[in-house]
C-alpha cells in the first residue's frame, strides 16, 4: 500500500471522483493556477482544466451560492473554503440555502455539494482563522459533516462526501496536511456515519474527532507506559452523521470517558456526545464524564499560549487522570 | 379608461395606453396571437384572484405567518415567464406567488401550501415566501433578501456548464440591492459569462423604507455598469413593455453568454406583508393613483377591447373563471389535511428518505 499525505489523499479522492464523474467540478480561492493555498488541488488544472478546476474571486458568499445553484441544477461542486473561518460570511448560502432548500421544496430538490478545507487552530492566525465550526454545521439538520485526522480516512470520506446526494462539510486540518499514512491505491470509500477504534483499550475511552483523534492515540501512549493505563482511542470520523453505537459500545467496555475536541466547549460536539452517553449508558459510567476543548475565549495569537488554548497531549492525560 | 380620458385628467402623466401599443408592435409581440393576448391576460388575473382570495383566508385564520403579496406586480412575472423556453429558469424571493402560478403552479397547491397543508407544493414545510416547482424550472421561493441571487447565477453555471444554450431569470427587489451577496453574483456573472438575467422589481418601497431614504444612485440597474454589464430599465405596467425588454436580454443571455441587470419599475398595491401597516409610508392616495393610471390588468383590458381583442363579455367570463379558480383552491386547501407529525423528519436528507440506497450509517437525527 502507497504511503502518502494528508494533502495528497485529499488530492487523489478529488482527482478519481473528478474522472469517474463529469459532474464534479472544483471551485474556490487559488485552487487552480496557484494550485491551492496548501497545495490541496496541486496538479488538478493542468489535468482536468479550468472548466473543472475553477479559480474563484474572494467572494465566498457568492461562490458558494453559485455551488448551491449549480448543486440544485444537478451538479456535484466540490467548493474549498481556504479556511472554514471564511465560512461566516457565506453562512446565509451554507445554512438557509445548501441545509433547507430540500426541505422547503417538500423533497424536490436535491443539494449534492461537499463543502472543504482546513478549521482549526494552533497555526497562530488568530482568532479569525483558527474556528472549528463542525459543531455550528451539526446542528444544523440537512447537513452532514465529517472531520477526517488520517489520510485512508480524508481519502475515503471525502469521496463518499462528493457522491452523496445531501450537502456534506469535510473539515480538514492545516497541521494534518502533511502528515503520512497508508492509502490503498485501488477505489474505495468510507461510509459517513462510522466511526473507527483507533486503538483498543479495557480502562477508559478517548472520544475524539480530526487532530484530537490523533492526541489522543499520542496520549495513550504514554498512559500506557507512564501510568499503566489501557485507554481505548475512539476516532468519530464523522460528526453528522454519529455513529453512536461504536461510542456506546466503548464506554460500556470501559466505564469511562474522556471527550476531547478543539472546539470551544459551550454546546461542542462533546456536549451532544456526553448527553448520549449519559442517557443510553448512565449504569455504565463509574466516573463523569470528562471533556477536553479548548480554552473558553477568542483563539489568541502568542504561539506559547495558543498551544495551551488548543487542547494537548498534557491536558488529556491530566484530565485522564482525574478519573482513571 | 381611454387614454384621452387620461390625458385630460393629468397632462403630465404620460399616455400608458398609446405607450402600451407601441411596445405591442415590438418585434416579439407583434406575432403574438389574440389567444397569447388573452392568455397575458388570464394569468394576471389568475395571480390576483389567487392572492385577493388568499387575502379572505389570512384574514379568516388559515394562513399563519407572512404572505407577500404581489398584486399590482402582475405584469412583469407574466410578461417575463411568457418569454421562457424549454431551457430557461427562474428564480424569486419571497415574493413569490406571482412567478409560481406564471410558471403553471396549480392554484391548488400553492393554496394549499399557503395553509401549510400536506397537499402543498412544498407539503407545507415551505409557506408562502418557500414555493418551488423544479419540473416547472422554477427554483424558489427564497426567503432572505438576496439570498437567492447567487442560486441564480449558479443555476445559469450549470446551464453553461451542461452546454446548454438557456438561461436564467433571476428576480429581487429595489431593497435587495444594497445586499452584498447580489454584488457578488454580479462579478462572477460577468466575471465568468454566465448566462443570468437580475430583474430588479422595483416596487418603491424595501418593506417600509421608501427608495430615496434605502439607496443612493439612481436608476439601481445602473450599478451593473461597474461589472461591465449591461443595464437598462422600463415599467412594469405593461405587459408588452416588459417582454420587449426582458426578450432582449435573454436574447443576449442565451446567444452572447452575457448577463443583464435591467430594472422594472412597478408598484405594490398592499404592505410587504399582508398583515403589515403600509400607512407610515405612503398615503392611500398613493395607492390609488397608481392603480387609477397604470394597473396592468385594467391598461391591458382596456387594450384588449380597444384592439378588438376580445369585447367585456368574454373578459368578464375569465374574470369569472379565475374567481371560481380561486375559490376552489381556498375549499380544496380548506379540506386537505395536514401533514401528519412524521412528516417534520421527511425531506431532510436525501438518504433517509431513500434508505434503499442509503450508504451512510449512523444516526442523523438527534431524537
Amino acid at each position: 500500500m502507497a504511503i502518502i499525505t494528508y494533502r495528497d489523499a485529499i488530492n487523489q479522492a478529488m482527482a478519481e471522483e473528478i474522472a469517474r464523474d463529469s459532474d464534479v467540478f472544483i471551485m474556490g480561492e487559488e485552487v487552480a493556477q496557484y494550485k491551492g493555498a496548501y497545495k490541496v488541488t496541486r496538479g488538478l488544472l493542468e489535468k482536468f482544466g479550468p472548466e473543472r478546476i475553477i479559480d474563484a474571486p474572494i467572494s465566498e458568499a457568492g461562490f458558494c451560492g453559485l455551488g448551491v445553484g449549480a448543486a440544485m441544477m444537478g451538479l456535484r461542486p466540490v467548493v474549498e473554503f481556504m479556511f472554514w473561518s471564511f465560512c461566516y460570511v457565506a453562512f446565509d448560502q451554507v445554512i438557509n440555502n445548501a441545509a433547507n432548500i430540500r426541505y422547503m421544496s417538500g423533497g424536490l430538490i436535491n443539494i449534492p455539494i461537499v463543502f472543504r478545507g482546513p478549521g482549526n487552530g494552533g497555526t497562530n492566525v488568530g482568532a479569525t482563522h483558527s474556528h472549528t465550526p463542525e459543531n455550528f454545521v451539526a446542528n444544523t439538520p440537512g447537513l452532514k459533516v465529517v472531520c477526517p485526522s488520517t489520510p485512508y480516512d480524508a481519502k475515503g470520506l471525502l469521496k463518499s462526501a462528493i457522491r452523496d446526494n445531501d450537502p456534506v462539510f469535510v473539515m480538514e486540518n492545516t497541521l494534518l496536511y502533511g502528515n503520512q499514512g497508508e492509502v490503498p491505491e485501488d477505489d474505495y470509500v468510507i461510509p459517513l456515519g462510522v466511526a473507527e477504534v483507533k486503538k483498543e483499550g479495557s480502562d477508559i475511552s478517548l472520544v475524539a474527532h480530526g487532530r484530537c483523534a490523533i492526541l489522543c492515540l499520542e496520549a495513550a501512549e504514554v498512559l500506557a507506559t507512564e501510568h499503566g493505563i489501557n485507554a481505548e482511542v475512539v476516532d468519530l470520523r464523522s460528526i453528522r452523521p454519529l455513529d453512536e453505537e461504536t461510542i456506546l459500545q466503548s464506554v460500556k467496555k470501559t466505564n469511562r470517558a474522556v471527550l476531547v475536541e478543539e472546539n470551544k466547549p459551550f454546546c461542542g460536539v462533546g456536549s451532544q456526545i456526553c448527553s448520549i452517553i449519559q442517557e443510553k449508558a448512565f449504569d455504565y459510567l463509574d466516573a463523569p464524564i470528562k471533556r477536553v476543548s479548548s480554552i473558553d475565549a477568542p483563539q489568541i495569537y502568542s504561539m506559547p499560549l495558543e498551544q495551551e488554548q488548543i487542547p494537548n497531549i498534557e491536558r488529556i492525560i491530566d484530565t485522564v487522570l482525574e478519573i482513571a | 379608461m381611454s387614454a384621452d380620458a387620461k390625458k385630460s385628467k393629468d397632462s403630465e402623466v404620460p399616455d400608458v395606453a398609446a405607450s402600451m401599443r407601441e411596445f405591442a408592435k415590438s418585434d416579439i409581440n407583434k406575432t403574438l396571437t389574440p389567444e397569447d393576448r388573452l392568455q397575458f391576460y388570464r394569468d394576471m388575473l389568475r395571480i390576483r384572484r389567487f392572492e385577493e382570495r388568499s387575502i379572505r383566508a389570512y384574514q379568516q385564520g388559515h394562513i399563519g405567518g407572512f404572505l407577500h403579496l404581489y398584486i399590482g406586480q402582475e405584469a412583469v412575472a407574466v410578461g417575463c415567464v411568457s418569454l421562457m423556453a424549454e431551457d430557461d429558469h427562474i428564480i424569486t424571493a419571497y415574493r413569490d406567488h406571482g412567478h409560481a402560478l406564471a410558471v403553471g403552479m396549480t392554484m391548488n397547491e400553492c393554496m394549499a401550501e399557503l395553509f401549510g397543508k400536506h397537499t402543498g407544493c412544498s407539503k407545507g414545510k415551505g409557506g408562502s415566501m418557500h414555493f418551488f416547482a423544479p419540473d416547472k424550472n422554477y427554483w424558489g421561493g427564497h426567503g432572505i433578501v438576496a439570498g437567492q441571487t447567487p442560486l441564480g447565477a449558479g443555476i445559469a453555471f450549470a446551464l453553461k456548464y451542461k452546454k446548454i444554450k438557456g438561461c436564467c431569470l433571476c428576480f429581487l427587489g429595489d431593497g435587495a440591492t444594497n445586499q452584498g451577496p447580489w454584488y457578488e453574483s454580479l462579478n462572477l456573472a460577468s466575471l465568468w459569462n454566465l448566462p443570468v438575467v437580475f430583474i430588479i422589481e422595483n416596487n418603491g418601497f424595501s418593506m417600509g423604507t421608501a427608495m430615496h431614504r434605502h439607496s443612493t444612485g439612481t436608476p439601481l440597474a445602473r450599478r451593473a455598469e461597474g461589472y461591465d454589464i449591461d443595464w437598462g430599465t422600463c415599467y412594469g405596467h405593461d405587459v408588452y413593455e416588459v417582454r420587449h425588454n426582458v426578450g432582449q436580454a435573454m436574447e443576449r443571455a442565451r446567444e452572447k453568454s452575457r448577463p443583464t441587470v435591467l430594472e422594472i419599475i412597478t408598484y405594490r398595491y398592499r404592505g410587504h406583508s399582508v398583515a403589515d401597516a403600509d400607512d407610515t409610508y405612503r398615503t392611500k392616495q398613493d395607492i390609488q393613483d397608481y392603480k387609477d393610471e397604470k394597473d396592468p390588468l385594467n391598461l391591458f383590458k382596456c387594450h384588449l377591447v380597444e384592439e378588438g381583442v376580445a369585447d367585456e363579455d368574454a373578459l368578464k367570463q375569465i374574470n369569472n373563471e379565475a374567481k371560481e379558480e380561486a375559490e376552489t383552491s381556498a375549499q380544496f386547501a380548506e379540506q386537505s389535511p395536514f401533514p401528519p407529525v412524521s412528516d417534520i423528519q421527511a425531506d431532510v436528507y436525501w438518504e433517509t428518505d431513500n434508505p434503499d440506497e442509503k450508504a451512510s450509517k449512523g444516526t442523523l437525527f438527534f431524537n
